[in-house]
This record gives C-alpha cells, sequence and structure tokens, in this order.
C-alpha cells in the first residue's frame, strides 16, 4: 500500500504552565487518505485543534511542546524535517483554514493582495499575474464581482464572504491536504450550509485530502467519511461516519449522540436506554421530553483522572476503569472476538473501514445498544 | 404603522405579556461636532406577540435579524420607538423610576455568556443576592444567605460553595450562577438569550433540562432566543422565525417545524444539519444565495424577496401581513408573512 496522505502517529503534546503540566495531546493516531474528509470531533479542550496546530506546526511554543509521535506527510515525517523544508510544503502542499477569518486575514492588506501573495511567494509570479491569479480565485469560491471587490479590506466583507476568502487562500496552490478548524462555528445556519457545500464541492473537484474539526454532530454527518472522537486529549472512538452514528462503540460517543435535540424529531424523541440510568420517561408537560445528558463536566488538562479519563462521567464505569487506561481496542464486527475487546490497536490509526474504541467494554456498550434496537 | 395582529395563542392561561407593533431604530449619525441624523437602523420593526403563563415561546432567527434587540426591549434594557408591551394590563414601554424597578422584579434576564456576565470580583453568594439589595422586600436581609443557597440547591450547585469566584467553576455551572442571580426576585418571566449556545454539547443538554424542569417547579414563562434550531424546538411551546426585524412565521412547534410555510423557514430548517447520515440523501437542501441585507437599508415590501426564489413584483410593492394564509388548512394553517405560503412536503424535517 502507498503511503497514506497524512498518518499521524502517538502525537503528545504538552503545555507548561504556571499550575503544572499539561497532557493537551496524549498519544493521538489519526490517518487520511487521498481524496478522503476525516472528521475529528471533540469539545472545547479535548485537544482537537492543538493536534492541527502540531500538524500544520503553528503550535505556540512556548508554552506547547511535542513530547512525541510521528507525523507522516505523504511517508515523511514533518516534526523532523527542517523548518525551510516544512515552509515549501505548507501551503503549497499542506493548507488550514481557521475558525475566525476576521482574525486570520491581514486588516491593513486588501484581501486580493493577500491571496496574490500565495502565488508570488510560492510560485514566484509576478506582482501582476498574481492579481489575475487571485481574481480568478475569488471568483471560483464565488465572491460576486471578484474584480471589483480584490480591493476591499477584510472588514468590508460579511462573515460568509471572509470564510470564502479563507477558503481560497488555502485552496490557492492546490494543496493535497487541507485542515479545516472549525470552519463553520461563527457562521449563521443558511450560510453555514453555502460555505459547506462550497468545500465539499472543491474537495470532489481537486480529490483533496479533508480534515475537518468540528463540535458539531450535525456538519460531521453530512461531508465525513471517518470520524475520529476526541476527549480528554485522546482519541476515545474511530470509525466509518455511519458505524458511528448507528452503533456508537463508546459510552462517550453514545452520550454525545443522545444528548443533541434534533430539529427532525418532534415530542417523543427516540431514547435509547444508557447503562443502569435506563430509560428517561417523557417529562410533565414538555415538548420534547427531558434530555439525555452526560452528568458533570470535562476534565481539566492539569488533572486528568487516572485510568479512563471519561470515567467519572461513564454509567458504565467499573473499577477497572478507575485504574487501567484503556488501549484502543479494535472494534470487529458484531459476535465475533472475545468477550471483552480483542488485542489492542498498535500506536497507529486503523485502516480505512476499520473501528477502535477506547473503551474496556466497547463490547458490552454495544450488545447493550443492539438489545435496545431489537 | 400598519398593525399587525398578535399570535395564534394556544392553551387557555391568560398572557402575562402582550407585545404589540413594537419597534426599535438606532438612529445613524454623521459628523463629529454636528451629529446629523442620516437614517436609522431598523433593529426591529413591528413585531407582537402574546406570552401565556407556564410557556415558552422560542424565537429564532440568524444573526443580527433583532431577536436580542427585542429581548432587551422586554427587560427594559431598551425604549422602544415605537409599540407597547403589556405586562398585567400595565404598558410598561414607557415607565421609569420606582414603577419600572416593581415591574422589572417580575422580569428578569439570562445572559448568553457565562464568562462576562459574572462580575470576576464578586463571589457566588454576592452575585445572587445583588438583586436583594434593589428589591429588599423579596428577603430580609439576615435570611439573604440562607436565600441565596436555597437557590443554588435549586439549580443544582452546592449550597457550600457561596463564597467560591466565578472562575472557579465551569461554563456549565456559571451559567447555573447566571439561571440563580434569574430566579432570585421569584419572577414571573424569564428572557433568556442564548443561554445555552456558549456550552460544550454535552454540558448543553444539562442546562435546557435545568431551564425545562425549573419551569414546571415555579410556573415561570419563558422567552427563549436562540439560533439553534433543534434546541428551540426543543424546548419551545411556540416558535417565531424572525428575519430582518419582523416576524415571518409564527406557530407551534409542529406547525413551525413540520409544516413551515414561510419560505424563509423553509430554508432555514433544510440547512440545519442533522446528525444523521442516511439524512443527507433523503433531505432536500435549499441554499439560499446572498447574504441577509442591512437592515439600515432593508428591502421594500417583503424583507426576505431579495434571497427568496419565490418573489414576484408583488413582494416588492407589498408588505405581506402576519396572518393565517387564507387556504391553507391542518397544522399548515398558521400565521406566515408571506403572499405566496405553502406547505412544501419534501422539506419538511
Amino acid at each position: 500500500m502507498a503511503a497514506r496522505l497524512l498518518d499521524v502517529r502517538d502525537l503528545r503534546v504538552e503545555f507548561r504552565t504556571r499550575d503544572g503540566i499539561a497532557e493537551a495531546v496524549g498519544g493521538v493516531s489519526y490517518a487520511v487518505e487521498a481524496g478522503q474528509t476525516l472528521a475529528v470531533l471533540g469539545e472545547s479542550g479535548s485537544g482537537k485543534s492543538v493536534t492541527a496546530q502540531a500538524i500544520m506546526g503553528i503550535l505556540d511554543s512556548p508554552p506547547g511542546r511535542i513530547t512525541g509521535g510521528q507525523v507522516l506527510f505523504q511517508g515523511r515525517d514533518l516534526l523532523t524535517m527542517g523548518a525551510e523544508e516544512r515552509r515549501r510544503i505548507r501551503g503549497a502542499a499542506l493548507a488550514m483554514i481557521f475558525q475566525d477569518a476576521l482574525s486570520a486575514l491581514n486588516p491593513v492588506i486588501p484581501v486580493g493582495a493577500q491571496l496574490a501573495e500565495m502565488y508570488e511567494v510560492h510560485r514566484g509570479m509576478s506582482r501582476k499575474d498574481a492579481r489575475g491569479r487571485a481574481v480568478e480565485l475569488m471568483d471560483r469560491v464565488r465572491i460576486p464581482a471578484a474584480g471589483q471587490r480584490a480591493g476591499d479590506y477584510p472588514h468590508q466583507f460579511s462573515g460568509g464572504m471572509r470564510q470564502r476568502i479563507m477558503i481560497a487562500m488555502a485552496m490557492a496552490l492546490e494543496p493535497d491536504l487541507i485542515i479545516a478548524d472549525e470552519p463553520t462555528t461563527a457562521l449563521d445556519v443558511t450560510v453555514q450550509a453555502q460555505v459547506m457545500e462550497l468545500l465539499a464541492e472543491l474537495r470532489r473537484e481537486y480529490a483533496m485530502g479533508l480534515v475537518l474539526i468540528t463540535h458539531d454532530l450535525g456538519v460531521v454527518a453530512d461531508v465525513a467519511d471517518t470520524i475520529a472522537v476526541m476527549y480528554a486529549g485522546r482519541i476515545v472512538e474511530t470509525a466509518p461516519v455511519r458505524d458511528l452514528y448507528r452503533r456508537p462503540a463508546h459510552p462517550y460517543t453514545r452520550g454525545l449522540l443522545d444528548s443533541v435535540p434534533r430539529v427532525d424529531h418532534g415530542g417523543g424523541q427516540a431514547r435509547r436506554g444508557h447503562g443502569e440510568h435506563g430509560r428517561h420517561g417523557s417529562h410533565g408537560g414538555h415538548r420534547g421530553g427531558k434530555l439525555y445528558a452526560i452528568k458533570g463536566a470535562p476534565p481539566s488538562p492539569l488533572a486528568l483522572p487516572p485510568g479512563c479519563p471519561f470515567h467519572p462521567r461513564c454509567p458504565r464505569a467499573q473499577e477497572v476503569c478507575r485504574v487501567e487506561r484503556p488501549p484502543l481496542y479494535e472494534v470487529s464486527a458484531a459476535g465475533e472476538g472475545p468477550a471483552s475487546g480483542t488485542a489492542p490497536a498498535s500506536g497507529t490509526a486503523p485502516a480505512a473501514g476499520g473501528r477502535t474504541s477506547a473503551c474496556h467494554f466497547w463490547k458490552d456498550e454495544l450488545d447493550a445498544l443492539d438489545a435496545v434496537n431489537a | 404603522m400598519p398593525s399587525t395582529p398578535s399570535m395564534p395563542e394556544t392553551g387557555t392561561a391568560e398572557p402575562v405579556l402582550e407585545v404589540r407593533d413594537l419597534a426599535k431604530h438606532y438612529p445613524l449619525t454623521r459628523g463629529v461636532l454636528v451629529k446629523r441624523r442620516i437614517g436609522a437602523v431598523r433593529a426591529v420593526d413591528t413585531v407582537s406577540f402574546a406570552l401565556r403563563r407556564g410557556e415558552t415561546l422560542g424565537i429564532v432567527g440568524e444573526s443580527g435579524c433583532g431577536k436580542s434587540t427585542v429581548a432587551k426591549l422586554l427587560v427594559s434594557l431598551e425604549r422602544p420607538t415605537a409599540g407597547t408591551i403589556h405586562y398585567r394590563g400595565e404598558d410598561i414601554a414607557g415607565l421609569s423610576g420606582r414603577a419600572l424597578r416593581a415591574v422589572r422584579r417580575n422580569i428578569q434576564m439570562v445572559f448568553q455568556d457565562p464568562y462576562t456576565s459574572l462580575n470576576p470580583r464578586m463571589t457566588v453568594g454576592d452575585i445572587i443576592g445583588e438583586p436583594f439589595e434593589i428589591h429588599p422586600e423579596v428577603a430580609p436581609k439576615g435570611d439573604r444567605r440562607r436565600t441565596v443557597q436555597d437557590l443554588l440547591d435549586v439549580v443544582g450547585l452546592n449550597p457550600e460553595h457561596i463564597n467560591r469566584y466565578p472562575h472557579q467553576f465551569s461554563g456549565g455551572q456559571r451559567q447555573r450562577i447566571g439561571i440563580a442571580r434569574g430566579l432570585a426576585l421569584r419572577p414571573e418571566i424569564i428572557v433568556a438569550d442564548e443561554p445555552v449556545s456558549a456550552l460544550d454539547v454535552s454540558v448543553q443538554a444539562q442546562v435546557v433540562n435545568l431551564m425545562e424542569g425549573l419551569q414546571d417547579e415555579f410556573n415561570l414563562s419563558y422567552i427563549f432566543i436562540a439560533h439553534d434550531l433543534s434546541v428551540v424546538r426543543h424546548i419551545s411551546d411556540r416558535v417565531a422565525v424572525m428575519y430582518l426585524g419582523r416576524f415571518a412565521e409564527t406557530g407551534t412547534g409542529r406547525e413551525i417545524y413540520d409544516h413551515p410555510t414561510h419560505p424563509y423557514t423553509q430554508a432555514l430548517l433544510s440547512a440545519v444539519p442533522v446528525p444523521d447520515p442516511g439524512a443527507r440523501t433523503r433531505r432536500e437542501r435549499i441554499l439560499l444565495t446572498g447574504d441577509v441585507p442591512s437592515p439600515a437599508n432593508p428591502p421594500s415590501g417583503c424583507r426576505f424577496r431579495t434571497r427568496c426564489w419565490k418573489a414576484q413584483e408583488r413582494c416588492a410593492a407589498e408588505v405581506p401581513v402576519l396572518a393565517v394564509p387564507p387556504g391553507l388548512a391542518g397544522a399548515a394553517a398558521h400565521a406566515s408573512a408571506c403572499h405566496f405560503a405553502e406547505e412544501r412536503a419534501e422539506v419538511s424535517a
């Protein structure tokens, strides 16, 4: 098999703070093939953005520090590469889209000039040619009257248009992989739909790989091929998108899925049994009934609980969860393998279509789900 | 200003709040020394509705549609340009001084951002107890500490943490503190402006459940303002969809979400991502073109016409009234401000 487009192996990042060492990323492995979309799903503080910053080489250090792991991009380790070599790859082959376009764009330079700079620096084009390409690019991301607007400054564009300019900048040199960090979180739903559609269309057209970082379970369902769920700096589950939504193999994933109200479900939203919490009855007089809620709050990265970091919030937690940190188990098809877990997966991401779960009781979790659905 | 009919009312409880033709225009001025008025931002433009005891009215809309301005008007943080707000039969829009203070006790607010709406230099006890300084009749001085501890208990926080500061709490806990402060004066109405949108998904559900529980316990009426259509559907009895300072469509949750007749509502609903990978093939997506026009210079006639695929000449000339469109029956027969209101079976989520 040819080298994967991006293969992150056992990446570790820590932050040295006055209050101690925070383990922001504790051994993350994920992989993206060419033309595929990997969604990294997690709440704030789960380490999803820090992982992306480490891959791009834009981690603030100090206080951040990469303490281990490899980031293989087209077979070559970005972390051991020289700064100049890495700079040539970044922008040309590997680009990033940020959440907040207003602070990611330079406020005192017209957007056309900012886009043109990509061609001047990386392709050595003349200023005039580069300008021409910049306008073409703005047209490509469907900014109306691109020729006239190239001279405008970022603050003169609306939020959705600014995000299009960010996308244009990332696409400029037709990279092989784009990392998009919450690209639509700051946008309204109707604009969000436009921007996601554009991103998906461009990805198909150029057959790029895409890493989509988000906290929104809805956005991910529409565009991802594979999903990696992060919690407290670790990946707790990796699965093809349909499997993850239909049969989550980690209690955290399942809790997340059950705690979001659905716009397409009215009253009496279908509830799945939750460990010893059992079914929640309908709530007196209320429209959608009581939502399932994961108890507690995510842990501080300065003081991660021992064992499984999710155990204080987990309805399935047993003694072993408090003591032993679960490795990423390979999740096999239902009915196969031993009662609880097979051989732990090593520090690499599963092959395409494979599944992993960092829960000692992933098998029980799946069985309980099947029992409820049956 | 044309009078628009108020929202259709469900249930039998009497209305606690009646809003009629409410408008707020912010003046646009030019010049430094001599300020000349060159126009106005029509943030809210003739909005009417009624809120009944114990019910939740959800207001949804995109950023800039005026939903937060409605919230500020309801709690008298802003003065309306026109229109009336009747609370217990009295128009509170023009009140000031002692009379306003008395009314404010009964209409409280919960803010969006629990990180900036709590004073970092005050303890939780002082924050929740501060309303009693202004309204000493609610809790006598000697009793206050106990009252505050009771409130902490009610919102699911440890009463022993009364002397802690906001930074010692997580986002979800801070929002609980904000809710406790809103409850302190035992109000009848709580206006919640995006109360869960700053919270993580796993914590959002806890706060939504808490708000629903408190509503049952204290018979509260909620105005629940949010941009998240899923959360609004979950918590609301009735929903108003707002666009550029006006209500586009109002009705019960089922009417709005399952039988939308206004093109804007239909587009909005079709754009909501659903956490179900199978849904992407089943649901048709209406992609709106362009952005929301500026409220300083709204389009003539129907405000949505510049982005609407159904727009005709009549839409530019004639302002559509928020009323039940003739010819619609069943759940589709609810107020919709569109000349060509009709159901689209395939978009109902």
